[in-house]
């Protein structure tokens, strides 16, 4: 009886010794973490050597320019509500050129002429509808500090997006929103805003080609 | 197995009555020396257990044990931020700023980015690099993964949006190029994300503001989160990440881009550490042409809404009902 009992019984071992698969699953459990932490205790002074070699591809964090506060409000299209609050930086003009005043004369006659330019700003080329546009159309010919709408309201440079609005003007209202051109700084707060003319150049205003930054690691070159 | 015996039956009871019973008094009796297979791993596992017990500090110890961290009450979540900018002190030699800024009442981040700007220069892939501490190329090194959340995707805008004929290698002297298009696809935060539907520990989840995060600590680095992934969003450390000390950015988030280990995944998180600070993502910031919008849904006057509410956008994979929160918009 106890012959034919045995063979029966070690066939379904978990119902008669549990305790043998308790702790041999235990052991399985325990060993290989034991080995992974002895593994993770030593393996710091592999990742301290690894992380000394210098990586040339990285642009290093983002760093924002300081904000600059102060927009200008606008009569004209009752704008004051809607950019109340953001920051415009300054428009981006070169000293060799700024104040325009100090080379045009205020009482000097003006040539209003369409023509090309042949002695001064040569090295300007319009490729903003120039068959239609030409230097006065947008440059105050009586102060040359200033900038003019077609209403004959002068602006100024600090104001050149209402220039700009004046004929792109889903642009100007999508900028005016958020959703064209760029802000920077607080999403719930503080933003800086750029003008048209940081990014386009308001005598050629498409936007130029840049060169790519590098392309992603192909999976054949990861170890 | 038949003629080993069990140690259960009565005979071998050191209580019983039998002659067994005697000998096992003995140190040299047969019975102990008997190497079984039990016995055997028994054995190895109170060897293993010691000796990882005497070759462990009481921190690694700690780590062994650490718990999830959405279990953490407040001040054992001060602890491990405290721990972990210990480690991080020890390992680059700098000072990291662990942080575990909670999300705020009321914001539900979405973001926008407008396909018609994109012009390809993936300098939003790495500003994000740069940002989130990813690893960095190794080509030398005994190990290279180099890790970039975002992928760039070039197309014809003849075939229009194609993602099985889309380019991420592309490397012209000057983008964009003649014909294409550009469509930076990037973690969607969804709203109902697969990813967190599949983790067996239950290591990634939804916050209260949308943003879907990893728990470092708890990730077994199964990568069933990649492949349930549809966007291909998330990446794995295959190797010990290579991160170089000066390019380590010290302003972390312990569910972002605090440096990770290796064998876990990882993902873009709206760079949580700034956000839930009030700023925008590095990839906001850094695009040149202005086409990435970034916001609070729920503030009516935020760019995202305007955003939302002026635009014709598209969400990625409409049709898996995952609910994205970054979408696609033709601004022009």
């Amino acid at each position: 009886m106890a012959a034919a009992e045995s063979p029966k019984t070690d066939l379904s071992p978990t119902t008669r010794h549990p305790s043998r698969f308790d702790s041999l699953l235990r052991a399985l459990m325990v060993a290989p973490l034991a080995v992974a932490l002895v593994g993770s205790c030593q393996s710091t002074p592999a990742g301290k050597a690894a992380i000394d070699s210098p990586d040339p591809v990285h642009s290093g964090p983002v760093h924002l320019p300081p904000p600059q506060l102060g927009l200008p409000p606008d009569p004209v299209h009752g704008q004051k509500e809607e950019v109340k609050g953001f920051a415009v930086p300054k428009p981006p003009l070169s000293a060799d050129f700024w104040p325009c005043s100090q080379c045009h004369d205020p009482d000097d006659k003006v040539n209003r002429t369409r023509r090309e330019l042949k002695d001064e700003h040569t090295n300007i080329h319009l490729h903003h509808d120039e068959a239609n546009r030409w230097c006065l159309d947008c440059h105050d010919a009586t102060n040359r500090d200033f900038l003019h709408l077609a209403s004959g309201v002068t602006i100024t440079f600090d104001e050149s997006y209402r220039l700009c609005g004046q004929c792109h003007g889903t642009q100007y209202r999508d900028w005016k929103s958020g959703i064209h051109g760029k802000r920077t700084g607080m999403w719930n707060g503080d933003k800086q805003y750029l003008l048209c003319v940081h990014c386009h150049n308001p005598h050629s205003p498409h936007f130029k080609p840049l060169k790519p930054l590098t392309p992603p690691a192909r999976p054949e070159t990861i170890r | 197995m038949l003629t080993s015996k069990p140690e259960t039956e009565p005979c071998c009871e050191p209580s019983g009555g039998c002659s067994h019973a005697k000998s096992t008094e003995t140190l040299v009796s047969p019975e102990t020396l008997s190497l079984n297979r039990r016995n055997f791993m028994k054995h190895s596992a109170i060897v293993a257990g010691a000796a990882a017990a005497a070759a462990c500090s009481s921190e690694d110890l700690e780590k062994f044990t650490q718990r999830r961290l959405r279990e953490l009450s407040q001040p054992e979540l001060k602890a491990l931020l405290i721990r972990l900018e210990a480690d991080y002190k020890k390992k680059f030699g700098k000072d990291v700023d662990v942080r575990a800024t909670p999300a705020a009442e009321g914001v539900k981040f979405g973001y926008a980015l407008d396909l018609s700007r994109c012009i390809g220069c993936r300098r939003c892939v790495h500003a994000c690099v740069g940002e989130n501490n990813q690893s960095r190329p190794n080509p030398e090194g005994k190990h290279n993964n180099p890790i970039q959340w975002i992928k760039v995707l070039e197309m014809e805008k003849e075939k229009g949006i194609d993602l099985s004929d889309a380019n991420p290698y592309y490397n012209p002297e000057e983008v964009p190029r003649e014909g294409h298009f550009y469509m930076p696809v990037q973690c969607q935060q969804c709203e109902n994300p697969p990813c967190v539907k599949v983790c067996p520990v239950q290591a990634t989840w939804k916050e209260p503001d949308g943003i879907v995060v990893i728990d470092y600590e708890w990730c077994i680095g199964c990568r069933y989160c990649m492949v349930a992934c549809p966007y291909g969003a998330r990446r794995f450390n295959w190797a010990e990440p290579h991160l170089p000390v000066d390019q380590l950015n010290t302003n972390t988030h312990v569910l972002g881009n605090r440096p990770r280990p290796r064998g876990v995944v990882e993902k873009c998180t709206f760079c949580i550490q700034r956000t839930r600070a009030g700023r925008y993502p590095a990839c906001v910031e850094i695009c040149p042409v202005g086409a990435r919008k970034f916001g609070n849904m729920l503030d009516p006057k935020s760019e995202i809404r305007a955003v939302l509410e002026s635009k014709r956008v598209f969400i990625l994979k409409e049709d898996l009902n995952t609910q994205p929160k970054f979408f696609y918009f033709f601004g022009i």
